[in-house]
């Protein structure tokens, strides 16, 4: 699908982020790509990177890791009492059992969503993002009416993304302002039960293991 | 610093925009400074001073610019002040003299075990005793922070109960600025919404924190 344009798609008064791309002409993106040309051969004849370096992380992070890791985290604690168990006890050591870690997962948290209690995930400082289970972080993550407003007004946040919170649920914000880094563990959907442990991932999405969404039958 | 980054609080950037089946990125150049920051944290960072760097862009820039846009400000920021690059190799993209370098650019095998291994923030071999328990009650100090600080400005002065420790980690206030890790204890801290922005807002919501023992100090009142 198109990239949306914020000022169509949502409100009409809504300010344009330079975050996204409908808002940065094509010459802009034309004097960026130079720029970054310059200082990528600068430091390379420096010798402060190396190109292969550069194109293993690029690969890494566009094509390894993502939020089907997280998936299958959620998936596994839904099937699995016991490692839930040790999930909500120590995030990091039980992501590992499934092959999952390293750089901004050293210190996991995983919230549980709950009848009672409705997690979601921001960085209101820069974008700090569970990177191993998650992947790069969307646009709308990293930018300022995200992390501005869901520290303050979570509930109308939540309603953009269509999920109502009832009145009598605790929202519990985030805020990874050190390098803890948080998943939601959503609420296992009603009339799964009968479903695999597989055919569950496929039921989980990036936005509702940062909270923003829950996870739903389709 | 009390900078443009500490967005936390603010209500007029109106609603959150989003993109369906978003790419990881948008652009070529997006790739490959993405790549240049993390290859060239080994010789310019810790990641604290990257943050840093970012949050000292001039505030309209800041605000004007895109998320990866910063990035390439942070890079050459960063790499300027360390003195491995002038302002004119960096507009024409050609080398002049060159500063030693410490130790040789890591690899692509480094860069993949560095990934996969991460940089923990946790120091156990320092055995600080927290002061503060599971469940006590602390006030996030109302203080200034000239550099780079973790302390969001919207929890200073505020108070909220401690519900978790999570050992001793280093402390960005000084790492950002090459003044030593001073790991100490590091707890999440829960406000009430109604602590943090007024008697208005909603009884069910609130924000948990990670807040260092120095920004922390024993409250006796509220919330």
């Amino acid at each position: 699908m198109s990239e949306h344009d914020p000022d169509h798609d949502h409100h009409h008064d809504a300010p344009a982020s330079p975050y996204h791309r409908s808002a940065r002409p094509a010459e802009r993106d034309k004097a960026l790509a130079e720029r970054v040309e310059k200082i990528e051969s600068l430091l390379i004849a420096k010798g402060l990177v190396d190109k292969a370096a550069l194109d293993k992380l690029v690969d890494i992070y566009e094509n390894d890791l993502g939020p089907l890791n997280g998936a299958r985290v959620v998936a596994h604690a839904w099937v699995d009492p016991d490692y839930r168990r040790r999930l909500l006890n120590n995030a990091t050591a039980a992501i590992g059992e499934l092959g999952f870690g390293g750089l901004q997962g050293e210190h996991m948290v995983v919230v549980e969503n709950t009848p009672q209690v409705h997690n979601v995930v921001v960085c209101t400082l820069c974008s700090c993002y569970p990177w191993p289970v998650l992947g790069l972080p969307p646009t709308w993550y990293k930018d300022a009416a995200y992390r501005s407003r869901v520290v303050i007004d979570p509930r109308s946040v939540l309603t953009e993304f269509g999920t109502t919170v009832d009145d009598d649920v605790e929202v519990r914000v985030w805020d990874s302002s050190a390098e803890v880094r948080y998943l939601v563990l959503p609420e296992r959907p009603a009339g799964t039960e009968h479903l695999s442990e597989d055919q569950l991932v496929k039921l989980i999405d990036r936005d509702s293991l940062i909270g923003v969404k829950k996870v739903l039958v389709s | 610093m009390n900078g443009i980054h500490d967005l936390g609080g603010l209500t007029g950037f109106g609603p959150v925009a989003r993109e369906d089946d978003e790419p990881v990125f948008h652009a070529d150049w997006q790739r490959r400074i993405f790549a240049l920051n993390m290859a060239s944290l080994a010789f310019l960072g810790p990641v604290d001073r990257a943050r840093h760097a970012i949050e000292r862009m001039n505030s309209f820039d800041y605000l004007a610019t895109s998320y990866y846009e910063h990035w390439i400000a942070a890079i050459v920021t960063m790499a300027k002040d360390l003195g491995y690059v002038t302002d004119e190799e960096i507009e024409t993209g050609r080398a002049g003299e060159t500063k030693p370098l410490p130790h040789p650019a890591p690899n692509a095998e480094m860069v993949e075990g560095l990934i996969r291994g991460g940089m923990p923030a946790n120091r156990d071999d320092v055995h600080l005793k927290p002061a503060f328990d599971l469940g006590a009650r602390v006030r996030a100090r109302h203080i200034e922070v000239a550099g780079h600080t973790r302390l969001a400005r919207y929890v200073r002065g505020k108070v909220g109960v401690v519900t978790a420790r999570h050992g001793c980690h280093v402390f960005p206030d000084t790492v950002a600025h090459d003044q030593g890790e001073h790991a100490q204890p590091l707890y999440t801290v829960r406000f009430e919404a109604r602590e943090l922005w007024g008697d208005n807002v909603s009884r069910r919501d609130c924000v948990y924190i990670d807040l260092w023992e120095a920004y922390l100090e024993p409250a006796h009142r509220g919330p």
